[in-house]
């Protein structure tokens, strides 16, 4: 009988060796002479532990972590395809208290299923939303989504299910959905996770958006910089046309939707929905003034959804078990689960769903297990480049949209990033001003030249101009970028330059340059 | 470094990209994909292909080449034999990134967004590759590599300027 080896084909995986322990476990099983079924899942999220594999046993399965290839020999002695012990042996991976504490709707499937089996799709669940919106009329499917409280998961946190009310209302010949999967910020994977994880239901929840609002065709717009996720999401395209899940008649509903994978080429800022709705079109990714909406003139002039991919990818699970079962999580008018993303300087980094409402510190501290490097915490940034960030003294902050904000900071797309105490807060607003510079489109002149007097400004305070004046001249400029920006990319720059000067002082004071420059 | 400006030396311009554009021309807005489809063909976006896409997709000049200089990823002459691209973004400073990226410009002999003297690599700087919970990270012609200190930054010199 042949056992069932799960080797994550994750980018996060392969990044750290899983191709190397695949490849090690098939030799090793051929040399003897075992029979094993090798499956590239995606990952679970536990970052820290990958490669992480996992074998079916009777008992059900079963994790090894951080596993190298140098280690597969040794595995197959201690009997791993029986779940034998081993120092590197985790147990059940649903019992590991990082997974166990967690609440996986959108991310059920995530790391569990082989991504590209449509059975396996169906088997845990899959395509049980998009049967059941296909029985009822758009208004319903809107409504529920609506009821479900979900709200953008790509910074802006609007509510889904008016945007799609906007777009079913709006007269046009034809309709697209367009899916954001830009994810250029940093310390945020989630998007990337699911689309190489469990791409169908994004497909599902982009085919359900098209029935909801009378569109035919789909485009997932992809960064360049996930190649492994643009590989799988056009295979299982491929894989959900064939089997009518897409094409002319969906579910063989008489309802037509499609989807193509469209690769973006670079630019941050194309992120911004109406900068990728030019760069779709072909034009250069400048963004566009609003009025129109999207939902009214978006992509070639026709009504348009836009979301993003966790957005698009929670909807089967509010369709297939209701929008009272999924608002039921959270806090406040955040409901639901929120995928939060937990990067850079931490213990036990990777991918945490949970409802709404636990805090930064719960987080920090408790999940993450604080700082790889041992040291103490000093800031977290959360929501990516545009983000706050924030210092131990605001650790109560609870998950959650309004809360983030009266803390002049912002969720964004749910990514965190923890610094310890060597980090210099000088340099993280001038890398702030510097990102805004490199990726500003242009169009409005405090962005495109704000961003870079703003380095100026933080090089005058490096090479030891009088902090005050300076410090005052950088309040002064993120003013004009915040109420001067068309978008958030030069609107929001002040928050990570503002909350590290309000928050660490001290590093902003010529001592402290006095200091470094020994 | 790659001289810039210079006209690049390919053979078949004019035929090589037409056969792009008919692989793209029934997509809605194909100019990203024919511009990908181009760089795939000859490693950048030579100047003798920009009319021939702006006569297909009648464009000018003009309005081809400002959609290419838009984007970061579309270059006009060809990248050394390897690309390092170094993340140089949050996640991966907190975990010692800037360390990571001048040790490459050590290794490499090039600043960011140059060619070695020996045309083996081009370093590029890169804002996330969704490898931040595998911090600091790095990608080598397409391939990911997390989790990289100094000596596994080493190993990858080794392998590409061999
Ligand atoms: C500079 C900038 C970059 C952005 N990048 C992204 C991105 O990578 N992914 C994303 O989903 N939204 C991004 N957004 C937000 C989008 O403009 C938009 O709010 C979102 O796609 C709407 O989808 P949602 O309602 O599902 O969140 C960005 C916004 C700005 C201003
Ligand atoms: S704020 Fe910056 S990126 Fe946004 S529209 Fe203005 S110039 Fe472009
Ligand atoms: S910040 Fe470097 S991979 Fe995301």
């Amino acid at each position: 009988m042949s056992v069932t080896i799960y080797v994550p084909g994750d980018s996060g995986a392969l990044a750290v060796g899983a191709d190397e322990v695949a490849a090690a476990i098939v030799a090793e099983a051929r040399e003897r002479g075992l029979a094993v079924d090798l499956v590239r899942n995606g990952s679970r999220g536990l970052y820290w532990l990958e490669p992480m594999v996992e074998v079916a046993t009777p008992q059900g399965r079963i994790a090894y972590g951080l596993v190298g290839a140098e280690d597969v020999e040794d595995l197959f002695d201690a009997d791993f395809l029986s779940g034998g012990e081993h120092e590197l042996r985790l147990g059940a991976p649903e019992e590991l208290p990082f997974l166990k504490r967690q609440t996986r709707l959108t991310f059920a499937r995530c790391g569990v299923v082989d991504p590209l089996s449509l059975s396996d799709y169906e088997s845990h669940g899959g395509l049980a939303g998009l049967r059941r919106a296909l029985g009822m009329t758009p208004g319903e499917i809107v409504q529920e989504v609506t009821d479900s409280g979900l709200r953008g998961r790509g910074g802006a946190g609007f509510p889904t299910g008016i945007k799609w009310k906007t777009v079913l209302d709006a007269p046009g010949p034809r309709k697209y959905i367009v899916c954001n999967a830009d994810e250029g910020d940093s310390g945020t994977f989630a998007d990337r996770m699911i689309m190489e994880g469990d791409p169908f239901v994004l497909i599902e929840g982009m085919a359900i958006a098209g029935i909801a609002t009378g569109a035919t065709k789909g485009f997932v717009y992809l960064r360049s910089e996930y190649p492994h996720a643009i590989q799988v999401m056009d295979e299982a395209i491929r894989i959900a046309r064939k089997n009518k899940v897409l094409g002319g008649s969906v579910l063989g509903s008489g309802q037509a939707f499609d989807i193509e994978v469209r690769v973006g080429a670079g630019a941050y800022v194309c992120g911004e929905e109406t900068s990728l709705l030019n760069s779709l079109e072909g034009k250069r990714g400048v963004v566009r003034a609003k009025p129109p909406l999207p939902a009214h003139k978006g992509l070639f002039g026709q009504p348009t959804v836009i979301n993003n991919v966790i957005s698009l990818a929670s909807v089967p699970v509010v369709l297939e078990k209701g929008a009272a079962h999924y608002r039921d999580f959270g806090m406040g008018r955040s409901r639901g689960t929120i995928p939060i993303q937990i990067a850079g300087n931490v213990k036990r980094g990777g991918l945490f769903e949970a409802g709404f409402g636990m805090t930064l510190g719960e987080l920090v501290d408790e999940i993450a297990g604080g700082t790889a490097s041992g040291r103490p915490v000093k800031a977290v940034q959360v929501g990516g480049p545009l983000g706050a960030y924030f210092p131990r003294e605001l650790f109560d902050t609870p998950f959650d949209y309004e809360a983030f904000a009266a803390r002049d900071g912002l969720i964004g797309h749910a990514g965190i990033v923890v610094f310890d105490d060597t980090a210099d807060m000088l340099k993280q607003a001038r890398f702030a001003f510097e990102f805004c510079a490199i990726e500003s489109c242009g169009k409005c002149t405090p962005c495109r030249i704000g961003a870079v007097r703003g380095v100026e400004v933080m090089d005058a305070i490096a090479h030891g101009a009088p902090p005050e004046a300076q410090v005052a001249l950088a309040s002064d400029l993120c003013n004009t970028m915040k109420f001067g920006s068309l978008c958030a990319l030069g609107g929001f720059t002040p928050y990570p330059v503002m909350s590290a000067i309000r928050h660490f002082p001290e590093d902003f004071k010529p001592a402290k340059m006095a200091e470094a420059a020994e | 470094m790659q001289p810039s400006g210079t006209q690049t030396d390919f053979e078949d311009v004019a035929a090589r990209v037409s056969a792009v554009i008919a692989e793209n021309a029934h997509l809605e807005g194909p100019l990203l994909p024919i511009l990908h489809g181009v760089q795939g063909e000859f490693g950048c976006v030579p100047q003798e292909a920009l009319p021939v896409i702006a006569d297909a997709l009648n464009l000018s000049r003009a309005e081809v080449h400002g959609v290419m200089s838009f984007y970061h990823d579309f270059r006009a002459n060809p990248a050394g034999r390897h690309i390092v691209r170094v993340c140089r973004a949050e996640a991966c400073q907190s975990m010692g990134g800037a360390r990571i990226a001048e040790l490459a410009k050590v290794l490499f002999n090039a600043d960011f967004g140059e060619t070695s003297a020996d045309g083996s690599v081009t370093l590029e700087a890169v804002y996330c590759l969704g490898l931040c919970a595998c911090a600091p990270a790095v990608m080598v012609d397409g391939k990911v590599v997390g989790r990289v200190d100094a000596g596994r930054m080493e190993d990858i010199a080794g392998e590409v300027l061999a």
